[in-house]
């Protein structure tokens, strides 16, 4: 039995390959590599293929299995990551996506820099930028390996190491033969894939209890062995108050955290104008939200039909609630059914972690080309072609990004990616929102910003639980940990604002008040947008 | 709004001593005699067009670009300060009144239940609100500046 969903959800797997790389290669021909073409796909994507797009590019595996995982077990705590990763589209829509479509032509750095001293601005933003794309790009990989050898059943450390290689193999191949265009038709695929997935298992398990949500919720709290409480906040964060805190600094740093994503962020130029941006925002929220709506049925679904003892039996994380859920759904274990759903499932999240990945890598190589090469490079030395050094920069990512996901193996995937958002609100989103609404904002301010928040940050997390001084750190043996809370976003997100303010009420120079003009009328009407 | 977004653009006008040398083709409807000569004349002189940067700041503040932007900011304003704090509030209930938030409303439903479909209800209601007035409020004047800004610069390599 165990070899044959096997077998299906490998086929699935190279299907899924196989189609991905044809849209590598047949989107890769005729095209001359022009920035515009690498970076932005051409700028002609409908708001529907990039609202897919933006969806397929933020619906990572860690939400798919991870937050129906957490609902599956511990109930109503799971589904406060839902909503934290929904409500943050808002930030998207009314603050940055129409401005930044205006003001920038390929990164984050452009918006921030355009009013600024080039130089200074782009390498910090651009340094930030690389930093959380790394991050984010880590936690996949190392998902990638679990995830593949836990479904395949191997769960040796070969299967797993192999897993993270070819996945890296596979998103430098993704990114430098087809660049934007070939990025965003294999994310436009993969949310297809995963939102009929989703609606498919939800409504089985909705048919399964004929529609009555009630019935549902009543079996899920029965079945977890937490009776109501199953149904009501603090299972998971209800313990001391720094375990609270905690969850309040996750929050805040969702919530503000997709601002600052530079793959998300980078997705708002495909589009031909500010006006297609937004309503590429307005596709993605439904298609998030409805997304987020599904996985909280998923999960108590699992938690009522599977059992969150069995959930937890089979992976301690709760990865594995919707595969189990799928084979449940299907008819159990060795039903023809069940085989098929389970595979499907697998070769679905799959998909995911590869589309999610080639999106990273892709704004990462961008800031590594367009800002960081642009503005370190020694003048005087013969100039490379921009792409040129794009493509070199999504392979070298590659590599640091296999080697650290090999290093990484053991850390959890949940952990990582709120560090990346903590990181991403906390550097980022300072230097951006300063740089739309702030007069008088300047170049020191925006140094500052970046750094000011970067920088706490990275060191809180150092002397954090996670690293040091409690058993299931990353060093358990030794003990230096000062500060109390796992996510930083709490002190180092305020700490990004407070420092971008400073620098900029400190600075020697004047602000720029012509250059604010010119980039407010451009951010407002669109006037000289790329 | 599109009645008063015709006068309002021609408002955008360059007071500098330079005006005297209209932008090409911008100033046709006031058609005096002496724009043509100057418009000749001007092309030898060393810095008659106003530059850029002078485009943009007069157009920063014309009344049409300062009630694109009061329109946008009236309205994201007061709502992303909404959105945040009805989050936060969610969030801090949550993790800190639990027991009200166990409180039963309907069945298996919960005052937590209630609270975190109405984040997504909200969440939807706003992206409507906001992409609604956009598209009625802001839309169209924000692109007549556009072209507007666009035919006074061009020609300007900056």
């Amino acid at each position: 039995m165990k070899g044959d969903h096997q077998t299906l959800a490998l086929l699935l797997f190279s299907a899924f390959i196989a189609v991905t790389l044809f849209i590598t290669t047949w989107v890769g021909r005729n095209r001359q590599g022009s920035a515009e073409e690498f970076y932005a796909g051409g700028r002609l994507f409908s708001p529907m293929e990039n609202g897919f797009a933006i969806a397929g590019d933020y619906m990572s595996a860690a939400s798919f299995l991870g937050i129906s995982g957490l609902i599956a077990l511990f109930g109503y705590d799971g589904m406060l990551y839902s909503v934290g990763f929904l409500v943050a589209w808002l930030v998207v829509l009314l603050l940055v996506a129409e401005l930044v479509r205006n003001c920038g032509r390929f990164t984050l750095a452009d918006v921030v820099a355009a009013r600024m001293a080039e130089r200074p601005v782009r390498t910090a933003v651009g340094t930030s930028s690389v930093t959380v794309s790394v991050l984010y790009l880590v936690a996949q990989m190392v998902g990638a390996g679990s995830l593949v050898a836990l479904l395949l059943g191997g769960t040796s450390d070969a299967a797993r190491s192999w897993t993270v290689v070819g996945v890296g193999a596979l998103m430098v191949i993704y990114v430098s033969f087809g660049g934007m265009r070939a990025t965003t038709w294999i994310q436009i695929v993969k949310a297809v894939l995963l939102m009929a997935g989703a609606v498919a298992l939800t409504v089985l398990v909705l048919v399964h209890f004929h529609g009555n949500v009630n019935n549902l919720l009543n079996a899920a709290a029965e079945r977890s062995g937490h009776g109501k409480d199953f149904l009501a906040p603090g299972l998971r964060y209800g313990g001391d108050w720094t375990s609270r805190f905690d969850f309040i600094s996750l929050g805040v740093a969702l919530v503000l955290g997709t601002a600052g994503l530079p793959h998300i962020l980078s997705r708002f130029y495909t589009v031909p104008t500010a006006r297609a941006a937004r309503r590429s925002v307005v596709w993605s929220i439904g298609l998030i939200g409805s997304f987020y709506l599904m996985t909280i049925v998923l999960g108590f679904g699992a938690a009522a039909l599977v059992g969150s003892a069995e959930v937890r039996a089979s992976n301690a994380a709760g990865n594995t609630a919707i595969p189990l859920l799928a084979l449940d759904l299907g008819g159990g274990e060795g039903s023809t059914g069940g085989t098929i759903l389970f595979a499907v499932v697998a070769a679905i999240a799959f998909a995911t972690i590869l589309a999610v990945v080639a999106g990273i890598t892709l704004a990462s190589s961008a800031s590594v080309a367009h800002d960081l090469y642009a503005s370190l490079r020694r003048p005087g030395r013969k100039k490379r072609s921009e792409v040129a050094v794009a493509r070199t920069a999504a392979a070298g990512i590659g590599a640091v990004a296999i080697g650290l996901g090999l290093l990484a193996q053991d850390l959890n995937v949940a952990f990582l990616v709120g560090l990346a958002f903590a990181v991403a609100a906390s550097a980022n989103l300072p230097a951006l929102l300063y740089s739309l609404f702030w007069r008088n904002f300047t170049t020191r301010g925006a140094v500052w910003a970046v750094y000011g928040g970067l920088i706490p940050a990275v060191v809180l997390v150092l002397v954090s639980p996670v690293v040091s001084g409690s058993p299931t750190s990353l060093f358990p043996g030794v003990d230096f940990q000062l500060f109390p809370l796992e996510n930083p976003g709490l002190v180092s997100i305020p700490l990004g604002f407070l420092a971008g303010w400073i620098g900029t009420v400190i600075s020697p120079e004047p602000p720029d008040e012509a250059r604010h003009a010119e980039a407010e009328v451009r951010a407002l009407t669109g006037a000289g947008a790329a | 709004m599109e009645k008063e977004a015709g006068p309002e653009t021609a408002g955008v006008r360059l007071d500098d001593p330079w005006d005297d040398v209209p932008a090409p083709g911008r100033y046709d409807q006031d058609g005096t005699g002496g724009a043509a000569t100057h418009d000749a004349s001007g092309a030898a002189a060393p810095d008659p067009a106003p530059s850029a940067a002078d485009i943009y700041l007069e157009v920063h503040r014309s009344a049409a670009f300062r009630e694109v932007r009061r329109r946008y900011r009236r309205f994201v304003a007061p709502a992303a300060l909404a959105f945040l704090l009805w989050y936060l509030a969610y969030v801090v209930a949550a993790t800190t009144a639990p027991e009200l938030m166990a409180r039963p409303v309907a069945g298996a439903v919960n005052v937590a239940m209630v609270a975190g479909l109405g984040q997504f209800l909200t969440t939807f209601l706003l992206t409507w609100a906001y992409a609604r007035h956009a598209r009625l409020r802001r839309d169209r004047a924000a692109l007549d500046l556009r072209w507007d800004t666009q035919e006074m610069t061009r020609g300007l390599g900056r």
